[in-house]
């Protein structure tokens, strides 16, 4: 164990001696894709929510079909599929990006949390009190001033709880990186596996490393909760 | 020719894939019985273990515990082996995979089977134990059947949980559905084409697998009224 650390510690942190590598590349991926993932799930679940089929429609396939299958499926479908296929090869920007097994992991890890995410907030914004959207129309808000002012605040605190569940799933999905050559933690590990042949140490170094940051996002979650969710704490006298 | 020749080859692979998941299931069923029991335990040592248990392993990815689990334990059975003087074994992807998976989702199952546990009211337990029934009597005629209502919904989400971390184990060298297309995709330079008809049959298999646990559910809960909204 000290052996692998006392070659692998640069590597696993994060620098490989040629680029970023181990955990600085598995938060990057983790905070890149979780980030935009939530940017683009709020308007997708309004959209979910809406009577109108045509607007609800498209957005049920697109999370059925990411919800319905495995991401490392769609990993691969992004980042040998697409780059094999000559019309994509052609045009010079799409060449460029999809060449990439980073833009390529970072692409199916934010449509993957996204489609999980845009259900959980739809969900959430289903469950909103009719009092509420009442009330607000009462005070003659309209559609967009209701979403903005009551519907989303209150719908992404109810969701917190499901939501940290979903980075942490995250965080574990991002170790599948390694099979597009991206070198995050997980494939540190695999470097020091195949160099020591002390498999349950280089392995269980990562398995360590994840636990950690696993707990750290916990810690980070209740502390937001605690200050997000305070008015629905019982009150103390 | 159906799929340019590799039509059976995919279909062996999607029952490999099939057979993986159900065997996983079932295993990591009877680990998380085990274990919510284990939480559940009034010995200090026993809910510890569980608890230890249930959170280290579902604090690590599953991909990370698969590739630790299966490269130790080769490694270890190899200096078994050659302490005994026997010739090595080689572990077989599919059942490592299938213990892998099913020790992994036990932790998860744990956790299901505890919340269920503690729904079912104190008093049926009380009146089943007044009228005589044994131990195992109660398990099996009052906190099983409810559990397994509570607990129907956190069992649905884990099987789908489960069916898609098949794809993981060809990784580790499983001729599942994966490693079929795969094979396919090389051979022809379809790779889109052929990764694509993978995520077709797993969406396939969900979509059954949604079925067949809406039924489930509509058979579990028999007996339950609910108020008309």
């Amino acid at each position: 164990m000290i052996e692998i650390l006392e070659t692998y510690w640069r590597a696993f942190l994060w620098t490989d001696g040629n680029g970023f590598s181990g955990l600085a590349v598995t938060m990057w991926l983790l905070i890149v894709s979780v980030g935009i993932g939530f940017f683009i799930s709020i308007p997708l679940a309004v959209a979910r929510v809406s009577p109108r089929r045509a607007i609800a429609g498209p957005v049920w396939v697109f999370t059925y079909v990411f919800r319905g299958t495995p991401l490392y499926v769609q990993l691969l479908l992004i980042y040998s599929g697409i780059y094999g296929l000559e019309s994509v090869r052609a045009v010079d920007f799409l060449n460029a990006f999809f060449r990439s097994g980073f833009n390529c992991t970072l692409l199916a890890f934010t449509l993957n949390t996204c489609a999980y995410t845009t259900e959980m907030f739809a969900g959430s914004i289903k469950a909103t009190y009719y009092g509420e959207i009442e009330a607000a129309r009462a005070y003659g808000m309209n559609t967009f001033t209701l979403y903005r002012r009551i519907i989303i605040p209150g719908a992404l605190r109810r969701a917190l709880p499901a939501y940290s569940n979903e980075v942490i799933l995250m965080l574990h999905a991002t170790s599948l990186a390694f099979t597009a050559t991206v070198p995050d933690i997980l494939k540190v590990a695999r470097d020091a596996n195949a160099a020591t042949y002390k498999s349950f140490q280089a392995f269980g170094i990562a398995a360590l490393m994840y636990l950690a940051i696993t707990f750290a996002l916990i810690a980070l979650f209740r502390r937001a909760e605690y200050k997000w969710l305070a008015y629905l704490r019982p009150t103390t006298a | 020719m159906f799929l340019e020749g590799y039509g059976l080859l995919i279909l062996k692979g999607t029952w490999v894939t099939l057979q993986q998941a159900l065997l996983s299931l079932a295993i990591s069923f009877v680990i998380g019985l085990i274990g919510a029991a284990g939480r559940l335990s009034k010995n200090r040592l026993v809910s510890g273990v569980a608890t230890a248990y249930t959170t280290i392993i579902r604090g690590i990815p599953d991909l990370v515990l698969m590739l630790l689990i299966f490269y130790s334990m080769q490694l270890w059975l190899n200096s078994l082996t050659d302490w005994l003087d026997w010739e090595q074994i080689d572990i077989e992807p599919f059942a490592a995979g299938a213990a892998t998976l099913g020790f992994i989702y036990g932790a998860y199952y744990a956790e299901t089977f505890r919340g269920a546990f503690l729904a079912v009211p104190k008093g049926q337990i009380e009146a089943a134990i007044a009228y005589g029934m044994t131990s195992w009597q109660v398990f099996r005629r009052v906190l099983f059947p409810q559990m397994m209502r509570f607990a129907l919904p956190g069992i649905a989400n884990n099987w789908q949980v489960t069916l898609k971390a098949t794809a993981l184990v060809s990784i580790i060298g499983l001729a599942d559905v994966i490693k079929a297309t795969q094979l396919a995709g090389k051979a022809t330079y379809h790779f889109f084409y052929f990764t694509l008809i993978a995520a077709i049959i797993y969406l396939l298999l969900t979509t059954v697998s949604n079925f067949v646990l809406m039924w489930l559910e509509k058979r579990y809960s028999v007996g339950v009224r609910q108020g008309a909204l």
